[in-house]
């Protein structure tokens, strides 16, 4: 993975530092409590939900386990298609792949649609290091972008950010970007959307390079699919003369018909909604319609690594959703920088450590930062189960590490930044009992620290729990 | 070895043993609403303005007049057709017609007040136009780049109940885009606000033939 955070410290100091951040923490608990309550509402519209989270598990599944079949054949279909593959084995190839091609335009400057594989090779930094400018255009990765700052939600990047700050880094930043902010902007979130659309569109009309992710891709069609709000992808999808696409190898499916299972669970689970506003498909190009010229990067950077991992795998299935954020008390707590990679979260616990490997301290510590209270795998719509993989991570780590060894340090410091926080640790009671079996009675590498402190025995059955049941 | 070997070789590597993985069942609903012509067309009503698009109701002979009316009421100047629209659709109207064509600048493009266009389906459960750049729908860009869209639904053979009865009728070679309403951002501490770069404004007709 990419630069971008290197340096990062680990989870639990990262975190201690966004506890204290009062704002930081209001902005996180308003958003992360107003989506999944709206995300209940939403998959408790469809009876099937349970089937249709299922059938997204299977086909993601069966996609991960015959994967170079359904690569090979998602390649022929592209070309057929009229557009062109390469392939990234990791984030330096990757970008030295968009960067060429983007030269071969002539151009110095892209718009580029939100995306988190291109966030992950660091896509941006490399292409500004060729003299090429890429401009974010979803307004939260807009606002990342001007603040000179991290996104700190899969979603909803800029999450931590109030309106009154955007305000003031768009009235400070954009003229420096392109078009200024206008006179007397408010904080309004219409006011400052319109001084985004202003100062977009300039870019949108002039662009002739776009660079995307994508949320599937089709073996059977070599249809791509993106997934929107705002009209900024559609935007980037369709103006420019040449699109490139950065996506991850595991976002394959096999068919067609298998996008109907995701067109339903994705946006419920992500934005609430029965459906997002924008989505846009195109298989290869279209004559008169669009970019005459479609590249498709397939990406690995770590995928294959994260592949081998019989639990870990399941990581692969992601769809990028979110929920997982939403209901974490850990995350609701720490915030999404503190993870110190492009996936915060539940998810990012167990991603980052298998696309990155777990030498640095930041990735060791990711395991620990959990309170296995089981939520994510509740609300994940490709039922990927995390409590496990991280049990399972937490092994790896402490398997690497002897007594005393930094790695132990980092882990150690977060599982004692989880339990120090007893809100944290209420949450995750009920649902670890599911786990218990997985729990280690002493953190693992015991080593002088766990002589003066052992993990607490979770108990059969929360306090709370009890309390309601008897208390009549 | 190509990084294309490279990474299939890993993949083959990695899932060397792994147990077999069967393709998924498919026992999930194929529409969660009673097969009742008059109650899909209320649910897409009902979802379409539940996205602020604004809905509106006619019979064939009403489209032109109505259409007539809503560009009139925008103070629209001009209004960007597709080739294949039926021509009664803009019989009513003294906006000038710009063509779609495929040398218009975005620039030029950006300089137009409305656009009209069919649809190539409606998804009643969710509230979804889904179009396929037909004749009466043109290029992607032209309903993304004006302000104010007008998209006209056929009721009843252009519409169906859910997500997996439309992709039976959608054909993946042709650029797809499904539109739930107009613009919005939720990126501003989670209030929705509707237009950021796509059109502010759509109105959706719903003729009855
Ligand atoms: S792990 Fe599941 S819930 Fe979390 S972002 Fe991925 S798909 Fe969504």
């Amino acid at each position: 993975m990419s630069g971008t955070f290197v340096g990062m410290p680990a989870f639990p100091k990262a975190a201690r530092d966004a506890v204290r951040d009062e704002t930081l923490r209001g902005n996180l608990r308003h958003a992360t409590h107003t989506i999944r309550d709206k995300r209940a509402t939403a998959v408790a519209e469809l009876a099937d939900w349970q089937e249709l989270r299922e059938a997204g598990r299977r086909i993601k599944d069966h996609t991960l386990r015959h994967l170079d079949r359904y690569l090979v054949q998602l390649e022929e279909s592209v070309t057929a298609a009229g557009g062109i593959v390469h392939w990234a084995a990791d984030a330096d190839e990757a970008n030295r792949i968009v960067g060429e091609l983007v030269k071969a335009t002539g151009e110095s400057e892209v718009v580029k649609v939100k995306s988190m594989a291109t966030q992950e090779i660091g896509l941006n930094e490399a292409l500004a290091a060729e003299g090429i400018h890429a401009y974010e255009t979803d307004l939260a990765e807009l606002i990342v972008q001007l603040g000179d700052d991290r996104p700190s939600h899969i979603l909803v990047p800029a999450i931590h950010r109030n309106r009154g700050e955007i305000r003031d880094i768009f009235r400070e930043k954009m003229a420096s970007w392109g078009r200024p902010a206008p006179d007397g902007l408010t904080e309004e979130p219409a006011d400052l959307a319109e001084a985004a659309r202003l100062h977009l569109r300039e870019k949108f009309l002039r662009a002739k390079v776009a660079i995307s992710g994508a949320n599937f891709m089709v073996a059977e069609t070599g249809t791509l699919v993106v997934f929107e709000s705002e009209g900024n992808g559609r935007m980037c999808l369709t103006l420019p003369e040449t699109l490139i696409s950065v996506v991850g190898i595991e976002k394959v499916v096999p068919t067609w018909q298998d996008l109907e299972v995701f067109l339903q669970t994705l946006p419920r689970s992500s934005t609430a909604e029965r459906m997002n506003p924008y989505t846009s498909m195109w298989t290869g190009t279209t004559d008169g319609d669009g970019p005459r010229t479609f590249h498709l990067v397939l990406l690995d950077n770590g995928r294959t690594d994260a592949l081998a991992d019989d639990i870990g795998r399941q990581a692969l299935r992601c769809i990028r959703c979110s929920a997982c954020l939403n209901v974490c008390p850990v995350y609701e707590r720490a915030g999404g920088h503190a993870y110190g990679s492009v996936y915060p979260g539940p998810i990012g616990a167990i991603l980052t450590p298998q696309l990155r490997g777990t030498t640095s301290e930041i990735d060791a510590s990711l395991p620990y930062a959990s309170s296995l209270c089981g939520a994510c795998y509740e609300v994940c719509p490709v039922a990927i189960d995390i409590p496990e993989v991280l049990v399972h991570l937490r092994e790896k780590v402490a398997e690497q590490g002897g007594p005393g060894h930094r790695l132990e340090k980092a882990a150690m410091k977060a599982a004692s930044w989880v339990m120090d926080h007893p809100a944290v640790m209420a949450a995750g009671e009920r649902a670890a009992l599911r786990t218990r079996a997985l729990h280690p009675k002493r953190p693992p590498g015991a080593g002088a620290w766990t002589e003066s402190r052992d993990l607490p025995e979770l108990p059969e059955e929360p306090f709370r729990d009890w309390w309601r049941k008897n208390r009549t | 070895m190509s990084a294309r070997d490279r990474i299939l070789a890993r993949v083959r590597a990695a899932v060397d043993g792994a147990p077999e993985a069967p393709p998924a069942a498919r026992d999930y609903l194929t529409s969660h609403t009673p097969d009742d012509p008059a109650a899909l067309l209320d649910l897409l009503h009902e979802n379409l303005a539940d996205y602020r698009a604004l809905v509106h109701r006619t019979d064939p002979a009403g489209v032109g007049p109505l259409i007539g009316r809503l560009l009139g009421a925008r103070g629209s100047a001009s209004v960007l057709a597709p080739a294949g629209l039926p021509p009664e659709w803009l019989a009513h109207t003294t906006c000038v017609r710009v063509e779609d064509t495929p040398d218009a600048t975005a620039a030029e493009l950006d300089a137009v007040d409305s656009v009209v266009t069919g649809c190539a389906l409606a998804i009643a459960e969710t509230g979804t136009l889904v179009l396929d750049a037909g004749p009466d729908q043109g290029r992607r860009r032209i309903t993304l780049v004006p302000d104010h869209h007008i998209c006209v639904v056929r009721i009843p053979h252009q519409l169906v109940a859910s997500v997996p009865q439309a992709m039976l009728r959608l054909d993946p070679r042709r650029p797809l885009t499904w539109i739930s309403g107009p613009s919005a951002t939720s990126d501003i501490e989670l209030d929705r606000v509707e237009g950021v770069h796509g059109p502010r404004t759509l109105e959706v007709v719903l003729v009855g033939e």
